[in-house]
């Protein structure tokens, strides 16, 4: 199963009386890059899960092409990759074993020369067989990046992916999104670090205590906008 | 269920009126005498009991896989509920124990089972209550499991104590008892579903409620 | 990937995060033996341990245990949420709790491989001498705690309040195998073994396991999705 766009339509979601999420609207094409900005708590990861399947809305529709998360199943998991805050790495185990374990999961053929292709990628093939727990962050980074990505999914799904990278991890990071979008994605990412995606990103959206906006076309680079909107 | 509600207000008062005067009639039973009489309350509480833990499993289940979230709230209402009853048969329970047979407490199978499908259900409230967001289906999956756990409980505890000789708890049924037992036990049913109908209400209210105040968010 | 095959992947990935660190193992023993030295100054009268008692002791110190493993298993796997990435693969998600299952048990029966043969020597209970009969209704005993534990441990991973309500919801519903349990072991542990009565009580054991097991295969895929 396959799709070529992401289409959200009056979603809403709430936890009892909080609303995270007010009738957002917006569809993400393949080859693109979405940025999702926003400030601490106004819903960004709330999007994320429900656009991962992990979550329901609590109104409204997501539609992956024309199927819905229910009808998909999980042949529509196959497509979804998700790179979250915690990284969904086990630290007792070494990237290789990390690596091919979701592999494994996933029903990837050819696991071993894929597992090289990503270690090789992620920068880490020297340091496969060495225990998670003993990497610095941005190696953790890297990996958890080349996890999410191992089975090529259709939708890519980053929380927050540059915090705390260094300048040449971030560039790699950019080179690496862009590759990925080249070849059909489509690429969610949500970010404070507005300087490190501005050459990235293609459309570019504004979550404000639970409503989307999308960012005013201007003059600027990507932060001028955003505070601009934000002032407004 | 609304509608019905003054119905079931008076046919319960109704039968909670006569009932008193039905278990006066009642003949005395031959070794306990008059406290033996606890009896028609007692039992017509726990058949109620598990009447509502039964309830509380199936609208759990169609919350659960189907969806629904109405049947959440009667879910939960009557897991109050079957704590509630739990209450008195375990209040009711020693209280005659305690007069006919000189102890409080002495593990009979049905006391013991009641008590732990009263902590099953008692748990369900702690979950809905300290588990934080999730805890609805979480609590759903609970009462299903609970409500499935009633044949085990009653076997395992059954063989527990019939091993050893133990008093029995419930007399074999006389005819002329067996009227105001059934009188009472739908006295119960009535205040059972009474009490059902006003919290599951309350529990919509409170739901409108949050309705209410995410429309005032969003404006 | 096939249903089985899934479980095993998640059984074999659990066993070697557990082979690594050896956290939950060496917890979960040394935390049973400190239980059975506490049940034993309570229960043990003039160097004579009450009758049953030892029985008593095996199945609530392998419940205890049992409920803190459990406990330490999914804390671990929230601290990485790698249980979200478990369930966001396209793997049916009642098979991620069948390969978890397999790996709670395993530890389960890890833990009691340890604990009876020291309930033998500290209780002088002769668990072995109907040997078949005792390893049967460690198995059925374990296996429908494990399934029980092993749901709502997996539920209640991202709740407030879960290690306390880990307690308070499982032993109520594991009654019966705890009843199950201890009153097989004593029957056979009786000068003249109760054949009949323990065996009455496996089959009671193994029904709960099918019944309970059935039910947390249908409701772990929608009691996970929030």
């Amino acid at each position: 199963m396959d799709f070529r766009s992401l289409t959200f339509s009056g979603v809403s979601r709430n936890f009892g009386r909080r609303r995270a999420l007010s009738s957002v609207s917006f569809s993400a094409q393949a080859g693109q890059v979405v940025a999702l900005l926003g400030a601490n708590g106004s819903g960004k990861s709330t999007l994320l899960s429900i656009a991962a399947t992990l979550l329901d809305a609590s109104s409204g529709e997501v539609r992956y092409g024309s199927v819905t998360a229910r009808e998909g199943g999980p042949a529509l998991r196959h497509r979804i990759g998700l790179l979250g805050h915690e990284l969904y790495l086990y630290p007792e185990l070494t990237a290789a074993e990390n690596l091919r374990f979701f592999g494994d999961l996933y029903g990837l053929d050819r696991v071993a020369p894929r597992v090289a292709e990503a270690l090789a990628l992620a920068a880490l093939a020297d340091r496969a067989d060495d225990p998670v727990s003993a990497y610095s962050r941005g190696m953790r980074q890297r990996l958890a990046l080349e996890r999410a990505l191992l089975h090529e999914p259709r939708l890519v799904l980053l929380d927050e992916p540059f915090t705390g990278l260094d300048d040449l991890s971030a560039m790699a990071l950019r080179d690496r999104l862009s590759r990925v979008r080249d070849q059909g994605a489509i690429v969610i990412l949500t970010t404070h670090e507005l300087e490190a995606v501005d050459a990235l990103v293609d459309v570019a959206w504004v979550l404000s205590r639970g409503r989307l906006e999308p960012l005013a076309a201007g003059a600027g680079s990507l932060r001028e906008r955003y505070r601009r909107q934000v002032q407004a | 269920m609304k509608r019905l509600f003054p119905v079931l207000l008076i046919l319960c008062i109704g039968m909670f009126a006569y009932a008193p005067f039905l278990i006066v009639n009642a003949p005395y039973e031959s070794t306990m005498g008059l406290v033996q009489k606890i009896f028609y309350f007692h039992v017509a509480a726990a058949m109620t009991m598990f009447v509502a833990a039964f309830t509380c499993g199936i609208a759990s289940a169609v919350f659960l896989f189907g969806r629904r979230p109405g049947a959440d709230r009667v879910g939960f209402a009557a897991a109050e509920i079957t704590v509630l009853l739990g209450l008195i048969v375990l209040i009711s329970g020693p209280l005659w124990a305690r007069k006919a047979w000189g102890v409080w407490w002495q593990w009979d199978a049905r006391l013991t089972s009641t008590l732990v499908m009263w902590l099953v259900f008692q748990a369900y409230l702690l979950l809905r209550r300290f588990g934080g967001p999730g805890s609805d289906k979480l609590s759903a999956a609970v009462a299903i499991f609970g409500a499935a756990l009633v044949p085990f409980v009653y076997w395992s505890v059954n063989m527990w104590r019939t091993v050893h000789p133990t008093t029995s708890v419930v007399p074999t049924l006389d005819a002329s008892m067996r009227g105001p037992l059934f009188w009472c036990f739908g006295a119960f049913l009535c205040l059972f579903l009474l009490l059902l109908a006003a919290r599951t209400e309350l529990q919509e209210r409170r739901a409108r409620l949050d309705d209410l105040y995410l429309a005032l968010e969003d404006s | 990937m096939t249903f089985l095959a899934t479980a095993a992947l998640v059984a074999r990935k659990d066993l070697l995060v557990e082979t690594r660190s050896r956290e939950v193992i060496y917890t979960s023993l040394l935390f049973a033996i400190s239980c059975m030295l506490v049940f034993a100054f309570g229960l043990v009268k003039e160097g004579r341990v009450v009758a049953d008692a030892a029985a008593a002791i095996l199945w609530i110190t392998i419940a205890f245990a049992g409920t803190l493993a459990l406990g330490r298993i999914f804390d671990r796997e929230r601290q990485n949420e790698t249980l979200r990435a478990l369930l966001l693969a396209p793997a049916p998600r009642a098979a991620i709790y069948v390969g978890k299952l397999a790996g709670v048990l395993a530890l389960l029966l890890l833990v009691e491989a340890i604990v009876v043969p020291l309930v033998v020597l500290m209780f002088d209970a002769p668990l072995f001498r109907h040997a078949g009969a005792m390893l049967a209704l460690l198995l059925a005993g374990s296996t429908g705690y494990a399934a029980v534990g092993t749901l709502f441990a997996a539920m209640l991973a991202r709740s407030r309040s879960r290690g306390a309500l880990l307690p308070v919801l499982l032993y109520p519903i594991t009654v019966p195998v705890i009843i199950g349990g201890v009153r097989g072991t004593a029957a056979l542990l009786q000068p003249e073994a109760d054949m009949v009565v323990a065996r009455a009580w496996l089959m009671m054991l193994i029904s709960f396991d099918a019944v309970f097991i059935t039910l947390s295969l249908w409701t772990f895929e929608p009691a996970m999705t929030e």
